[in-house]
């Protein structure tokens, strides 16, 4: 047992009252607000915004493939704008802005206890710089020539031809415009959440007291700030070529039977650029899931994270592996084959962190008390659709596997599960889990049930099959799979069928759409404290927590963020400010 | 990629470093009460201004690793020709030398609460890096003057492309300057001044190592030396 | 409880359908069935996972869900289990890698008595070029491409003169000889992908790719283009026809070679030059096709 007094503490680098911006006026209050939780909502808000167009361009795909010949309107070039809009917004704008710029926002400085974030005014320039390259985004949609349709890896030369919709009018040039945009501001907005983490935590609040989520949220912010970089000097290169006709990924290139300008560029160094960054970005939207995830569990199991030691040396050794595994993506790029003995083997080597992070979830419900909450249903539903795209990364990884299923659907049906559906199913059971904080009230239960069922089983239905398809041979990126010899026609019935999964679960999310902004009024008060959780957002004085979080005075930290069913204390959480030793002296056998 | 791999295991290191004094193998269920709360096991007592700083220099280091790496990628292809630095890049390479020691006097004297001094050295870096880039400019000029225009070969967009970087990134510290500046004259209190201008000094330090590594960089004197040291390893 | 009973059918479904469905690989064509069974490692491997995880997860909500007095277990971490979890993901990971490693060594060796031949990408059509008599296929450069000699073959090279041309036509294939497929595009990125035949490699263009199969058995496969090429990329098919040895040599006497081919051109015929009709044809029937699509 340490138990210390400080002996030459440092003051805690809180947002000072002076620096502190006290909002004056309606303006400055929710608009122009610098109040990291204001930013959050605003963050949040935005993202589910673009997110929902995205949902119904991959209605519109699905409609295509499901129903090939029956919608006219989705001609191969809208086919190929929807996928590249519905990929782009998917990952970045939503993914990326939803669980940095909003979960971050919200939850790091309420978790570490600190007033704010340490750079108030950036963090609101940096969303109002998201809110710019949204709309630049969106501004595409009614350009002339209409959106990119490059597909969401943007690959030159095709990008920047006339053979893609895009191409050579406005699409791609807004593309590249809000992508650099996007990374101008989120790189404001990382600042302050690693300074945060790094600097404004309260007394008491080491590192290793820090919760899972503030853990996931740092060191993907951490990645993020070193990967964005890559992406944004491959879009201004590219922005280059296109605009002043350089030939950074250009080379020599007969269009069409006329030879262009372009001469002497190199299209596989883009590729480089754009994984060294599309790699790490998978691990920015899925290091704050598992992060989150790892408090839900453990807050509505009424258990301490199982092996809290190994979930942080995990979340470190996944993110720095992964920024040596781009070239996974690769393998059948024309790159050096010799590099995919040494991608296949760190690829597979990032398997083991990632593995154990799944047993120490698991293991966390042995013995538990589970309480089957809504929240506790969307991290049981991650872990199922995690193991199965996690475990099909593995034949992907394993880079002759990836030879015949790279570019298929087979990529298609991974990806979904690993980073799109289970992260998403996450951001639900968090937005269940802390909507009560942010509103003060709770959502419709019934309601989020139903949503639950139809989002977790319907996705589940959508991607799994998806994967045989991709076993059969059928390519990605086909607007139509007409004149086809490998698509039997049972294999168009299961393509109509994920057709008619996908519209269901569209549909339930807008159950939970209308549940959200129903129950801002009329769900149940929640109280301060509704899943009797230890960390510190659940502590505050009010809830919602007002400008500053904790009213006078700082709280302090005496304890883990998991100390659930602790043996001999009366209740089965002890909140992380509470001083007092209730942990039994000697570890357990 | 292999630049870009040796920055990012030198950030690496620094966050093992780092990471090393947080105790990360502690068992935090056993300690309660304020365990931890000594003096480096906590926030730094760096201010936190600087911290961000260096976080943020760590990402502009990022970008102009990842240029190189490209650079560097390109340049391995058979059909690679260089173009000629104008010798005023040298003269440039001063200018921006003078106002980094400039800076670094200016923090000196801040620390000794020497205003006018403060001042001078402000006003000093200021202009020669406004200078530094009406240099750049004409360096520009000379070239496409030469016919060495943008996109006439990938090595003269390379040039065009990262110098234009580097020079946006000097622009971008000059509004920080002009800030620390506005303070200086108008009495800004002087602890919150000595915090400005060594921000500044910091930024320019780096701005100027970034200058000079990209200097070695496009005159190809980076290549030969890498070229020597893996002689010498083989 | 609804949600133990939907975990043990996820399973249960999950695995009936695998072995059910009748959605499953083409039959292979080539030799790289090596590849076919790292997949059914792969598929035991993780399957034997999903399970136990699923299960056990399944049974843990069972087991330990929330009852009035329950109370949960106290244990921070094991360090035994979790170095033994660690230990066994670790042999199976190595499981997954060894044979997919050896397998890809295979892949990137190309056999000395490999046949090379050239497919050549552009938007949206494939063109193939054989070595003539003299085994030597020409060099060639995108450069050079022009109307009369849509595949940039370098017109001074005398190894290219004899080269056979197929544009845009049906490759034919001798059964049981392995090709090296030389990959370029005179546009953006290609990928020749042939289901039946496992390999895929994409094609860059100013660089020659190269992946190596043989061809197991006869009949008529069709090749699909397997990277994003723009807009009429779902279009891009072709045929490879694997003919025995006789029905490949009779193929081969109908083709035309370079030289043949850029004869009447240079002769000043007021023939159209063949190239250029092959060419525009195609853009017509893949635009008509598009075009057809988008009514
Ligand atoms: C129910 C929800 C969703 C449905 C029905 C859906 C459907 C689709 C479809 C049909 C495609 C095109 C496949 C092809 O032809 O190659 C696609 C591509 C894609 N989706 Fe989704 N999607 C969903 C959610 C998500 C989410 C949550 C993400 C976030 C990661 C995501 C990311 C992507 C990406 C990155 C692509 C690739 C785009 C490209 O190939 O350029 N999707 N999706
Ligand atoms: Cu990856
Ligand atoms: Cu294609």
């Amino acid at each position: 047992m340490v138990d210390v007094t400080p002996a030459d503490a440092v003051p805690p680098a809180e947002v000072g009252e002076v620096e502190l911006y006290h909002p004056h006026s309606w303006w400055t209050k929710y608009v122009f607000s610098q109040d990291a939780k204001v930013i959050a909502v605003q963050y949040s808000a935005t993202a589910t915004a673009i997110g929902l167009v995205a949902l119904v361009l991959s209605w519109l795909m699905r409609l295509q493939l499901g129903f090939p010949g029956t919608f006219d309107f989705i001609t191969p070039e809208a086919y190929y704008q929807f996928i590249t809009m519905h990929g782009m917004i998917m990952v970045i704008y939503l993914l990326t802005a939803l669980f940095l710029g909003g979960f971050g926002n919200y939850l790091i400085p309420l978790m570490v206890g600190a007033r704010d974030m340490v750079f108030p005014y950036v963090n609101m320039l940096s969303y109002w710089i998201y809110l710019l390259a949204v709309l630049v985004l969106v501004s595409s949609f009614f350009a002339p020539g209409g959106p990119t349709g490059a597909g969401w890896t943007l690959y030159p030369p095709q990008a920047i031809m006339s053979g893609t919709p895009g191409g050579q009018d406005w699409g791609i040039i807004l593309m590249l415009s809000s992508l650099i945009l996007f990374i101008v501001g989120f790189t404001m907005g990382g600042l302050n959440y690693v300074v945060t983490v790094l600097q404004g935590r309260t007394r008491g609040m080491t590192l290793m007291r820090l919760p899972l989520t503030v853990w996931g949220i740092f060191t993907a912010t951490v990645m993020a700030l070193l990967a964005f970089p890559a992406l944004f000097v491959a879009c201004v290169m590219m922005l280059l070529d296109r605009v002043l006709g350089t030939s950074f990924f250009m080379p020599a290139i007969v269009e069409m039977g006329e030879q262009l300008q372009h001469n002497g560029g190199s299209p596989i160094l883009f590729q480089h650029l754009f994984w060294f960054f599309g790699h790490p970005e998978v691990y920015i939207v899925a290091l704050p899931a598992f992060g989150i995830v790892s408090d839900l569990i453990s807050t509505h199991a009424r258990k301490n994270i199982f092996g809290y030691r190994m979930m942080v040396w995990a979340i470190i050794a996944i993110g720095a592996l992964s920024f040596v595994v781009w070239a996974h993506h690769m393998y059948v790029s024309g790159m050096n084959p010799y590099f995919g003995f040494f991608f296949a083997t760190t690829t597979l080597i990032i398997a083991v962190p990632t593995a154990i992070k799944v047993y120490n979830w698991v293991l966390t419900l042995w013995r538990g008390d589970i309480h089957l909450t809504i929240p506790m249903l969307f991290a049981l539903a991650f872990i199922v659709t995690f193991v199965n795209g996690g475990l099909t990364g593995l034949f992907l990884g394993n880079v002759v596997v990836d030879v015949p299923l790279s570019d298929t659907m087979f990529v298609v049906a991974h990806f979904h599960m690993v980073m799109g559906v289970a992260p998403i199913l996450v951001i639900f059971g968090a937005i269940y889990h802390w909507y009560p904080k942010v509103t003060g009230r709770m959502l419709d239960e019934t309601l989020g049930r139903f949503h639950f069922w139809v989002t977790f089983v319907g996705a589940y239905l959508i991607f799994f099959p998806m994967h045989y398809l991709g076993l059969m041979g059928v390519p990605r990126r086909y607007a139509e799979l007409t004149d086809m010899t490998i698509m039997t026609e049972s294999a168009r019935h299961l393509n109509s069928f994920i057709s008619i999964m996908a519209f269901i679960v569209g549909f339930a999310q807008m159950v939970f759409l209308f549940n959200l902004i129903w129950s801002i009024r009329h769900g149940r008060e929640a109280g301060g404290n509704p899943w009797r959780a230890t960390t510190l957002e659940w502590q505050t004085p009010q809830t919602p927590p007002e400008h500053g979080n904790f009213g006078k005075e700082l709280p302090i930290v005496y304890r883990w963020a998991y100390d659930y069913s602790v043996p001999g204390a009366k209740e089965d959480f002890i909140p992380q400010n509470v001083p007092g030793d209730f942990a039994p002296s000697r570890e357990p056998a | 990629m292999s630049v870009i791999l040796v920055f990012l295991l030198v950030i690496a290191g620094f966050a093992g470093w780092w990471l090393s004094h947080q105790r990360l193998t502690a068992k935090p269920w056993l300690e309660q009460g304020l365990a931890g709360d000594f003096v480096g096991f906590d926030r730094s007592a760096l201010p936190t201004a600087k911290i961000g700083l260096g976080v943020f220099l760590a990402v502009v280091g990022c970008l102009f690793s990842l240029f190189t790496s490209a650079y560097f990628m390109r340049m391995g292809l058979p059909d690679w020709q260089p173009l000629p630095l104008p010798r005023l890049l040298w003269l440039n390479t001063g200018m921006l030398v003078l106002s980094s020691v400039a800076l670094q006097c200016a923090v000196v004297a801040a620390r000794k609460g020497q205003i006018d001094n403060v001042r001078l050295g402000l006003a000093t870096a200021g202009f020669t890096t406004l200078a530094f880039l009406v240099g750049q400019l004409m360096a520009w000029r000379q070239l496409t003057g030469d016919g060495y225009l943008l996109a006439s070969n990938p090595a003269n967009s390379f040039f065009y492309l990262i110098t234009g970087m580097h020079g946006l990134h000097i622009l971008g510290g000059l509004v920080g300057l002009g800030r620390t500046s506005v303070g200086a004259w108008n009495g800004a209190r002087p602890e919150r001044l000595r915090l400005s201008v060594e921000l500044c000094a910091m930024y320019w330090h780096f701005l100027l190592f970034v200058w000079l590594c990209i200097f070695a960089l496009l005159a190809g004197w980076a290549a030969t030396f890498i070229d020597i040291c893996q002689r010498l390893l083989t | 409880m609804a949600v133990v009973l939907v975990l043990v059918l996820i399973v249960v479904g999950s695995v009936l359908f695998h072995l059910l469905s009748p959605w499953w690989w083409t039959p292979i064509a080539s030799n790289w069935d090596y590849i076919d069974n790292t997949i059914i490692i792969s598929f035991w491997i993780t399957g034997i996972v999903f399970a136990a995880v699923v299960l056990f997860m399944a049974y843990c909500v069972f087991r330990f869900r929330h009852r009035e007095g329950n109370r949960a277990a106290y244990e921070p971490e094991n360090k035994r289990l979790e170095s033994w979890l660690m230990i066994v993901t670790a042999f199976g990971v190595t499981a997954l890698l060894v044979p997919g490693l050896f397998v890809w060594s295979r892949f990137v060796t190309v056999p000395g008595d490999a046949t090379a031949i050239e497919v050549v990408a552009q938007q949206w059509q494939w063109s193939f070029r054989l070595p003539g008599k003299d085994g030597k296929l020409g060099t060639s450069d995108t450069r050079d491409v022009t109307a009369d000699n849509p595949l940039g073959v370098a017109p001074k090279d005398p190894n290219g003169q004899d080269d056979v041309l197929v544009q845009a036509a049906d490759l034919h294939l001798p059964v049981g000889k392995p090709v090296k497929v030389l990959l370029r595009s005179i546009d953006v990125l290609h990928d020749f992908y042939i289901p039946e035949f496992r390999a895929k490699m994409d094609m860059i263009p100013g660089s020659v790719t190269y992946f190596w199969f043989t061809p197991t058995r006869t009949g008529t496969f069709q090749v699909l283009c397997a990277e994003l090429c723009g807009q009429g990329h779902p279009l891009m098919h072709g045929v490879v026809v694997v003919d025995t040895e006789q029905d490949y040599l009779a193929w081969l006497g109908q083709q035309q070679t370079f030289a043949q081919l850029s004869a009447p051109q240079q002769s000043g015929s007021a023939n159209q030059p063949p190239g250029k009709i092959i060419a525009s044809n195609l853009g017509v029937a893949a635009n008509s096709k598009l075009s057809r699509s988008a009514q």
